[in-house]
């Protein structure tokens, strides 16, 4: 399992190499949105969407043994690869890590030059919507 | 082309590394050196307050202010300058008649008519009023092509009809309304009629007189004019007829704890200190567009829209949406599979700036059943070059996604 900060850092130096080219990252983006795992249609609900993004996003979570598991989903291409990003991040990972972790990588590539202020509010409450179930599950944990 | 251009500052730059195509001027246009200097020139050689100063900067700002008054009025053709009300733009105009000649003049089971392609700013004043009041909006429908079904209109007139408040050129669809039409129909039935001019008068010929409308609201931002300016042209005995918006200085002749008494128009509906500067911009921008001519922009923009619509029809899986026989320089689009947002921040990066959303005209997108389009709209200052970037970067972006 992989912590946070060296995933972190994987992205930092796959951004590197598009060089801050905008539309390479904007198709890489893309490309990586496509990897994100499907999840279903029916948890597409209105309770799953993330409020403050422009675009719709979908975020699902759950516990599996000690670990918070997110899945995700937008319409929009851009979007859901920035969303795959946080997703292979935050997912997997323990509720205090997710709640501890520092996303620098969110600047270190240059996020906001390319998402502009709309959307990156919208990637801000996404990140917090995270952290809220990491939350959530962890005093579930401490209550067992 | 170039000697327009030229005046423009903000369009010689690069954006992402590529020089800045500016397509979003149905949300706000760029303004000319002229409107932009007119700002500063105020406040440093005239700042003052109006029309109670006695003093010369008083005077002089008071001759400026009044003086885009009476081009307003030249430029739409209104019968004297005192039927022109400034207001911050279109939205506050709008809301200004729902609020005094509707609040006063109409009444439970009174209807209102509006058509399925207003913005916002021209359904929600008159929901409000609705509401208030207990009347009824009626909603002409459109067509597949975008335009209004105008026996569908007619069927909605009736005795209880007291405005219709419709759009002269949809800001989504770009479509031209046969205002004169809607108009003389109108009036067979006494009712008045408010027209929506955003994103006509910077385009097309506007003689308020002639069309014969009640109302008329435009703003001076889709003028190559400044931000937080607009107007309201309203028939005089209309004006007179109706109560203020806004009580504070300016709108009075006579005030004591008894009783106030109503300054004349337009003064009346303009209280509190006005926008002077923009105001006194807004007179260069009217410049501007008198010095290129109606007709000379009316031909050249109908130029670039016939060979954007012909170009963007090259493009794999496009679709134009609003194919209205008369358009203004409009022109939406979707692409087959591909979200709008998408592709209007991938032409962002190739730096191309398009508007992509539901343009404020949500029950028009939910007519179409779409979420939104790509809106390209031109301005006097683009180029058939520009559209050619904006398209090659459009046929690049379906290869890249039909690949992927």
């Amino acid at each position: 399992m992989s912590m946070i900060n060296d995933i972190q850092d994987e992205i930092i130096e796959e951004f590197a190499l598009l060089d801050g080219d905008m539309e390479m990252c904007n198709f890489y983006l893309m490309e990586l949105g496509q990897k994100l795992p499907e999840i279903s249609e029916e948890m597409k609900t209105k309770d799953h969407i993330v409020k403050g993004c422009q675009s719709k996003v979908w975020l699902v979570p759950s516990l599996e043994g000690d670990r918070v598991k997110f899945g995700a989903d937008s319409n929009t291409a851009i979007t859901k690869g920035l969303v795959s990003l946080l997703v292979r991040v935050l997912s997997n990972q323990a509720p205090q890590d997710i709640i501890a972790a520092d996303l620098y990588f969110v600047e270190k590539i240059g996020m906001n030059r390319f998402i502009g202020t709309q959307r990156s509010n919208g990637f801000g409450s996404m990140i917090k919507q995270m952290k809220l179930y990491a939350l959530a599950y962890q005093s579930k944990l401490n209550q067992v | 082309m170039d000697e327009i251009r030229a005046q423009f500052p903000v369009l010689d730059q690069q954006v992402n590394g590529k020089p800045l195509v500016y397509f979003d001027n149905a949300a706000t246009n760029q303004k000319p050196q002229r409107v932009i200097d007119a700002i500063s020139e105020y406040y440093q050689g005239y700042n003052a307050n109006i029309h109670r100063g006695i003093h010369t900067l008083a005077e002089k700002a008071t001759k400026a202010f009044e003086d885009t008054r009476s081009k307003l009025q030249q430029f739409i053709n209104a019968n004297e300058s005192e039927e022109i009300i400034f207001t911050k733009g279109t939205t506050e105009s709008i809301n200004l008649v729902a609020n005094t000649y509707g609040r006063a003049f109409i009444k439970e089971g009174d209807e209102i008519i509006i058509s399925t392609m207003e913005h916002h700013s021209n359904i929600v004043p008159w929901q409000m009023l609705c509401e208030e009041k207990g009347a009824i909006l009626k909603v002409i429908p459109v067509n597949d092509a975008g335009d209004i079904i105008f026996d569908e209109y007619v069927k909605l007139l009736s005795d209880r009809t007291k405005m219709v408040s419709i759009v002269y050129a949809s800001n989504s669809l770009g479509t031209i309304n046969p205002v004169k039409d809607i108009i003389t129909e109108a009036h067979k039935f006494g009712a008045k009629v408010m027209l929506d001019g955003a994103q006509a008068t910077a385009h097309l010929h506007i003689d308020v007189q002639e069309l014969d409308c009640d109302f008329y609201a435009l703003s001076a931002h889709k003028m190559y004019g400044p931000t937080g300016v607009g107007a309201l042209y309203g028939k005089r005995d209309l004006l007179e007829a109706m109560p203020p918006y806004q009580g504070g200085g300016e709108m009075i002749k006579d005030v004591s704890f008894e009783k106030t008494t109503y300054n004349d128009i337009p003064y009346k509906f303009e209280a509190g200190t006005p926008n002077i500067g923009d105001v006194v911009a807004f007179g260069k921008a009217i410049d501007f567009i008198n010095e290129i001519g109606k007709d000379e922009i009316e031909s050249y923009e109908h130029e670039l829209l016939f060979y954007a619509t012909l170009r963007l029809k090259e493009i794999d899986g496009l679709q134009i949406v609003g194919n209205a026989n008369e358009k203004v320089s409009v022109v939406s689009f979707i692409i087959d599979g591909i979200h709008p947002f998408d592709i209007g921040q991938m032409m962002d990066a190739r730096g191309v700036a398009v508007r992509t959303g539901h343009h404020c005209t949500q029950p028009l997108m939910a007519r179409y059943g779409i979420e939104g389009t790509v809106r390209a709209s031109f301005a006097i200052y683009n180029t058939k070059d520009e559209i050619d970037i904006m398209v090659v970067g459009l046929s690049k972006i379906v290869k890249m996604m039909k690949v992927s």
